[in-house]
């Protein structure tokens, strides 16, 4: 996928989160966000799915420009998938419920063939033996899945992941992993914002470093954590691999 | 001293209650206040004339027929009041949203004796609205109102911020959230407080005696006029209201429970 955003800022009440972000990204097929805490990466996520309206800029995805009214806004919502840290799930619904709800209501897909792919989806992911069970009853690791799984029964263009295993412990964060990891060798488009340094460099192939509001450095993966380039980069992977 | 404190207060530790235990207390704890009467009786020296009740069952009877009649339309039509108001409070419309706030402020800051006077003898006198019934009923439902209000805008303000993030990026409409997210969860967060403010609109529908609309607690106040027999009178009248809201508040206790795991 391609990804182009022109002076991109975004400002809560007059303090700046994103500062003029200029970024030309061709053809990646996961990319990783990573960077300090309150240095602007969820807002970013956030523009990019729509759900938030940048201050000034704009935004090209696959060359088409972001809308900005709220009803084209809805209709572009529909054709990503999103996963926040927890909460994805609701929790008066069952884990199949969770994923044919938006299929029917939101996409005008018939009831039963919405429930036939939603039980593909959870059987590919191992998850059909939890289908009924209610979110109160999974574990973060599986509702984490299922929420992927509901991103994926959209036939999403591509993906928004926003530290989803930031609220798990690390034997449920590796099962979250392995299942994005596999949607990366099925080629699926994704955008992954992540403190799981290791997964985003073993498995994303390219990566945007931001701190204060403003991109610092981007590259292949490879290169960034081989040879990061800018001090606060240097600085962020040391603190972060130090007890490693 | 110490040992006897943790014994009385024992906040952190759940405590397992078997049948028996439960069986045995609360009969226990029953004998008690049931001696705690009688010896009050007996050392006012007060002469118990339980027969004057059947002379007058018909009052008793009609009494307690209208105070369900007049709960039972009370609740419905707080029950939209209240709906009205919460979606009101959630407005963008500065003068709905401010409406429904100093509604509320003046309702749950005022007693309700003060507002079916006011309600009865101001206002329903100048709109020419006498019908004491109505009145009753509205007056009730006005009051109880504000508070549905503020169970119903807590349910909605409890949904979390994620959960609406998550169905607007799903697609869902501002419409569809509501109706497919938001209330169905408010609805099951919502029932045990209802149940326990239908409760309260039962026991409050007793105030509404001093515009004389003739529900269980006018009657009784008449009757009491007629045989002079307070005790009795009283007794049946408190088991009469205990008979209404004992099972209503021990349904909104099951559902506490039932709602509490689920969400």
């Amino acid at each position: 996928m391609k990804l182009n955003l022109k002076n991109l800022n975004k400002s809560f009440n007059d303090k700046p989160v994103l500062k003029n972000i200029n970024l030309e990204l061709a053809d990646f097929h996961s990319l990783a966000i990573i960077g300090p805490s309150g240095g602007g990466k969820s807002t970013l996520l956030r523009i990019l799915a729509g759900l938030q309206k940048p201050s000034q800029g704009e935004v090209l995805i696959n060359g088409i420009k972001l809308a900005s009214n709220e009803k084209d806004l809805n209709e572009y919502r529909k054709t990503l998938g999103v996963v926040f840290q927890s909460y994805n799930l609701f929790p008066h619904l069952t884990a199949l419920e969770n994923i044919v709800l938006p299929m029917v209501h939101a996409h005008n897909y018939n009831e039963k063939n919405a429930v036939q792919r939603a039980k593909e989806l959870l059987r590919g992911f191992q998850l059909d033996e939890h289908e009924d069970k209610k979110p109160h009853q999974l574990s973060g690791g599986q509702m984490q899945r299922v929420a992927i799984a509901r991103a994926l029964a959209i036939d999403s263009k591509f993906l928004l992941l926003d530290e989803p295993t930031s609220a798990l412990d690390p034997e449920l964060t590796s099962e979250v992993l392995a299942m994005i990891n596999k949607l990366e060798e099925q080629q699926k488009d994704l955008i992954l914002v992540t403190h799981e340094m290791g997964f985003a460099r073993q498995s994303c192939d390219y990566i945007v470093f931001i701190a204060d509001g403003q991109v610092l450095e981007h590259g292949q993966s490879a290169n960034i954590f081989c040879s990061p380039q800018t001090p606060e980069l240097k600085n962020f992977l040391n603190k972060i691999l130090e007890w490693r | 001293m110490q040992r006897i404190i943790k014994l009385l207060v024992k906040g952190e530790e759940q405590i397992q209650i078997n049948t028996w235990q439960k069986l045995i207390n609360i009969t226990l704890i029953s004998i008690l206040f049931a001696a705690f009467l009688v010896f009050s009786f007996i050392s006012i020296e007060y002469n118990l004339r339980m027969e004057t009740i059947w002379q007058y069952r018909s009052k008793f009877i009609s009494g307690f027929l209208l105070t369900i009649v007049i709960a039972f339309f009370s609740l419905i039509l707080s029950l939209a009041i209240g709906i009205i108001l919460a979606f009101a409070s959630k407005s963008r419309f500065l003068p709905l949203y401010y409406f429904s706030k100093i509604y509320v402020e003046i309702i749950r800051s005022t007693p309700l004796l003060v507002q079916i006077y006011v309600f009865f003898y101001i206002i329903g006198t100048a709109l020419k609205f006498e019908n004491r019934y109505v009145m009753g009923v509205i007056i009730l439902s006005i009051f109880s109102g504000a508070y549905i209000c503020e169970i119903i805008r807590a349910g909605i303000d409890s949904i979390d911020n994620i959960q609406i993030e998550t169905a607007r990026s799903l697609g869902f409409t501002f419409f569809q959230r509501y109706r497919l997210i938001i209330i169905p969860q408010v609805i099951r967060r919502i029932l045990p407080p209802l149940a326990g403010q239908l409760a309260s609109l039962i026991k409050d529908s007793s105030l509404l005696s001093i515009i004389a609309v003739s529900e269980l607690t006018r009657n009784v106040q008449e009757v009491d006029a007629i045989n002079f027999a307070v005790f009795e009178n009283y007794i049946v009248l408190t088991i009469l209201y205990m008979l209404l809201t004992v099972p209503v508040l021990s349904i909104s206790r099951r559902l506490e429970t039932k709602f509490n795991y689920e969400t």
